[in-house]
């Protein structure tokens, strides 16, 4: 597979990609081994590029919210203050009508204002025309076939390890509000009653119940970027057309113009909608360990 | 698609950035906030309390103006009424002096008509006693006659 993609990359090296060649390698991290991973699960392997933009991302969302707490005061707020302000309320209403602990609350709150802002900005990282970063990264490293994806929640790895956090947590309040002894009581009467015949069917529930959530808390993120990216992928090849194919060419270029306008105006959408919704899961989810079946 | 180490080192910072968040952001934004809430409804309830006041202070002049139309309009009849007694008491002070002024002139008038009545008396006794000298041509004796004379006087 390796030698194969290597093989693809030096031929293009001459004849310029192929439309497939070049969604594989736009699709390729930057990882520690520096060949596309083969196999399907390798934890021996690490995504740089993933890891830069979103450690660069998370670190840019907490500078952002620290310049607003560090003016904070009760005095008139500026625009920016007034900003931040109205999303630290957005996410604390929400937090204080899911979770009713307020002991709890001080740390789901603002990890849910934390993750709602990175996974935005992760997300918003789509706006960046997709061959711009790759581009600069490739000019800057010297290797003209080098790898980098910019979304980094359009990366399984990042979107799962978030709701992989979030599954935590779940169990954590699920152990703190219950008791150990509550929850594991919890897992073998819930949902289908307390009748020794039942425990395996509700234990098996209870499993199943924790990983469809955390799974499909993880892939919905990760699908949606993932797609997302893919689009405007395809509209950069619509356009990369145009040349070279005479009379068509200028319909192509338009169709290029049009459709990737179109696509990135519906995707400030997507990009909010799905950081909200991470957020809004995140919220529920833990939510739901405070409260008994 | 595939997974790898990516998983758990996004999974790490996940929680140093909640917790950075917990921490250093959520607090002072939080406090702020509130602050500001209980700005706002302390600025609201005293602009109410304000408003009350200014009704309370409007309500208070207005009985004062009222007040005061009434104590002037009440000193004003006082001092017409004083006025109209003081007049009143000059008027008859007046009428007493004028009559007493006339009694006085009446009694001084008659005192002196009586007097020259007296005086015209004893002219005429004087006159008639010579008139009748004359017409008799002889002596009358003054002495003799007194008492005619006085009878005479008293009839005058």
């Amino acid at each position: 597979m390796s030698n194969v993609t290597e093989a693809a990359a030096n031929a293009a090296e001459h004849a310029g990609p192929t439309a497939g060649e070049y969604i594989v390698h736009h699709l390729t991290h930057l990882n520690s081994t520096g060949h596309p991973q083969t196999s399907i699960v390798d934890f021996s392997v690490i995504n740089l590029d993933t890891l830069f933009w979103s450690i660069s991302l998370g670190l840019l969302t907490i500078f952002i919210l620290w310049l607003a707490a560090r003016k904070a005061t009760s005095g008139v707020p500026g625009r920016f203050q007034g900003f931040i302000e109205l999303m630290v309320e957005m996410v604390a209403d929400q937090a204080k009508g899911i979770i009713h602990s307020e002991e709890s609350r001080k740390f789901v709150a603002p990890m849910a204002l934390t993750v709602f802002i990175w996974v935005f900005l992760m997300n918003a990282m789509d706006f960046i025309p997709v061959d711009l970063i790759p581009l600069l990264w490739q000019t800057a490293s010297g290797d003209h076939h080098a790898y980098m994806r910019v979304v980094a929640t359009a990366d399984l790895n990042a979107a799962l390890g978030m709701s992989l956090g979030v599954l935590l947590l779940c169990l954590y309040y699920n152990v703190k509000i219950k008791g150990a002894g509550g929850w594991i009581h919890e897992l073998f009467t819930a949902p289908f009653g307390s009748h020794p015949a039942l425990y395996p069917v509700n234990f098996a529930m209870q499993l199943i119940e924790f990983a469809a959530k955390t799974i499909s808390h993880g892939m919905r993120l990760f699908g949606n970027m993932y797609a997302g990216e893919l689009v405007f992928m395809l509209i950069a090849l619509l356009g990369a057309a145009w040349g070279a194919s005479g009379a068509t060419g200028p319909m192509l270029f338009v169709g290029h113009v049009l459709a990737g306008s179109i696509w990135a105006i519906f995707h400030i959408l997507i990009v909010v909608l799905q950081a909200f919704i991470f957020m809004m899961l995140a919220l529920v989810y833990i939510g739901q360990a405070h409260e008994g079946h | 698609m595939n997974l790898n180490a990516t998983l758990f080192a996004q999974l790490i910072v996940f929680f140093i950035l909640a917790w950075v968040t917990m921490q250093f952001v959520w607090p002072p934004i939080v406090k702020a906030l509130d602050e500001r809430a209980q700005k706002i409804a302390d600025g609201l309830a005293a602009a109410d309390k304000a408003k009350t006041d200014l009704a309370n202070a409007e309500k208070k002049a207005v009985d004062e103006l009222k007040k005061a139309r009434e104590s002037a309009a009440e000193l004003r009849a006082g001092a017409e009424k004083q006025g109209t007694q003081i007049v009143e008491e000059a008027r008859a002070e007046a009428a007493r002096i004028v009559s007493a002024a006339r009694e006085a002139a009446e009694a001084e008038a008659g005192v002196a008509a009586q007097r020259a009545r007296e005086a015209l008396r004893e002219q005429v006794a004087t006159l008639a006693v010579a008139g009748a000298e004359k017409i008799l041509r002889k002596e009358i004796n003054a002495q003799a006659h007194a008492d005619l004379l006085a009878q005479l006087k008293s009839e005058l």
